[in-house]
């Protein structure tokens, strides 16, 4: 039975949330944004960095499957018996920044580049009875 | 600024070498490089050497002869060896020493690459999630390549069946079986739309250049080769690059686009007048989309250009005649000094087996890879 469930890792995505959004930055400077929080503005140097908080639809700008476990540091807990393929896009948020994210879809047939797809939090891992939860883009 | 003469090429073979070290390995191609230069290791006034495993090259000084020289370790991810190059090309073109070495050499463990992402500037997050893997960024950059220009999986499986069918006949290479496109379009996906077999595999080798400045070289050659061009280039803002957690929304070119450029301009040379060309074959896809950004087509005429065969030895622009990285594998350190290898034994008409018919007289590398660097070097008689 699981009781709790925890975010992967801190400051990704809003957490506990009715509308969860993932965590960016953007340079007060040049208006660039970056996903995740990073110190300083990769495009200009700045160090004129805000918090951001990055719309939740988006479309598929490119996608990819990973098809096989990926060695440490990966986390997700599987073992080469019970892998099963996952799909990688990267998203375009809006027109405001591309990101990049694992997607629920991995079948080649129904991911679309230009397809819709909205954020979700999904399982990735349980630890004990604790569920830990990530991102992934989902297609609508 | 002086000229510089590739004065030597040595190469240990690519592949797998139990109970042999990288240092070893590297040490064996210097001597090669330095038999070929007609030089010994006391006419080396220099040297930079390259790997991912070794911390210290520098190491090899004490397998070939510990004369004090500087010796500078040097690692760029898959750019170390055209970083190594340049390097060694710098010191001589600036008139501070005549003739130098440039080494690299590497033992990996088998499958892809791995390291902690926050070595580079990535969220520790990014590798648990899954997402810290080179492979995949190749997948989703041939992915949108083949959506955006009409490049079929078929001619992902020619490029890496000619490249098989090159390192059968390169007795340096890893992989030394011809593989059928069938056969490649069989094997498993792994980051879609990249299969096994179109994927090329980190292992173990080395190899080693000597440069020259090109006034001096003639005591040793009247035949010389030149190193007209290296440049290195990392990415822009905004491009989507290997390890980019996010992108900016204006896409911007790869950075070996400008580094070709650079390259050309300063050689003086047009993709026109190459030759024989190497290019970073990570995957069947880093090849077709590196044909068009180093200017050897325009984007989407690899489909014909891969069904022609003009990219074959004996085609109207041989491309990765040794096997690239497909067939020998990627020995981070070494790998683009295999390149420049096989160019001058390309332009000296001494390739055996896979030599390109007619007289070469410019040869063309590049490297690309994580995160987001890339290295071009122009050769020419």
């Amino acid at each position: 039975m699981v009781s709790t469930s925890v975010p992967f890792a801190e400051d990704v995505f809003t957490w506990p949330s009715d509308k969860p959004q993932l965590i960016g930055c953007r340079c007060a400077d040049c208006q660039a944004v970056f996903f995740p929080m990073q110190p300083s503005c990769g495009q200009c140097g700045s160090m004129a960095i805000e918090r951001f908080l990055l719309p939740t639809t988006g479309t598929i700008w490119a996608w990819t499957t990973q098809g096989f476990l990926p060695k440490a540091p990966y986390a997700g807990g599987e073992t080469p018996e019970t892998f099963k393929p996952f799909g990688v896009g990267v998203i375009d948020l809006e027109g405001v920044v591309r990101i990049e994210s694992r997607l629920t879809e991995s079948d080649p047939e129904k991911l679309k580049f230009g397809g819709k797809v909205e954020l979700a939090i999904v399982p990735f891992r349980t630890d004990g009875d604790t569920e830990i939860v990530s991102f992934a883009f989902k297609p609508v | 600024m002086h000229d510089v003469v590739v004065l030597g090429v040595g190469l240990h073979p690519f592949g797998r070498f139990a109970g042999k070290s990288a240092i070893d390995m590297g040490a064996d191609a210097i001597r090669l490089a330095l038999a070929d230069a007609g030089i010994t290791w006391q006419d080396v006034q220099f040297a930079f050497g390259g790997s991912f495993e070794v911390d210290n090259p520098d190491a090899v000084l004490g397998r070939v002869g510990r004369t004090g020289i500087p010796f500078m370790d040097v690692y760029n991810g898959c750019a170390t060896a055209a970083t190594a190059l340049e390097m060694t090309a710098d010191g001589i073109r600036s008139g501070k020493y005549e003739i130098g070495v440039a080494v690299g050499m590497d033992k990996h463990d088998s499958g892809a690459f791995t390291s902690d992402p926050v070595h580079y500037g990535a969220p520790s997050w990014y590798g648990a999630a899954g997402l810290f893997l080179t492979t995949k960024f190749f997948g989703m950059k041939m992915n949108r390549y083949m959506h955006d220009h009409g490049i079929s999986h078929q001619t992902l499986a020619r490029v890496a069946a000619k490249n098989y069918a090159n390192g059968v006949l390169n007795p340096n290479a890893f992989r030394r079986k011809a593989m059928s496109e069938e056969q490649i379009l069989e094997s498993p996906m792994l980051n879609y739309p990249l299969r096994h077999y179109m994927f090329c595999t980190p292992d173990e080798g080395a190899a080693a250049v000597v440069l020259c400045r090109a006034d001096v070289a003639r005591k040793y050659t009247s035949d010389p080769i030149f190193l007209r061009a290296t440049a290195l280039r990392t990415r822009l803002a905004g491009a989507y690059e290997v390890h980019s957690s996010s992108a900016l929304i204006e896409d911007q070119p790869a950075p070996t686009v400008f580094a070709s450029r650079a390259a050309y301009e300063t050689a003086g040379i047009g993709p026109e007048d190459v030759d024989v060309v190497q290019l970073q074959d990570t995957d069947s896809g880093a090849e077709i989309i590196h044909m068009a950004e180093n200017g050897f087509c325009k984007d989407g005429e690899q489909e014909q250009m891969l069904a022609d065969g003009d990219t074959k030895i004996g085609g109207r622009i041989p491309v990765n005649t040794d096997g690239g990285l497909i067939a020998n594998g990627e020995p981070i350190g070494a790998s683009g000094l295999r390149q420049i290898h096989e160019l001058v034994l390309q332009l000296r008409g001494r390739a055996g087996e896979r030599q390109i018919p007619g007289t070469p007289k410019v040869g063309y590398s590049q490297l690309y890879g994580a995160p987001g660097t890339a290295g071009v070097s122009i050769i020419s008689r």
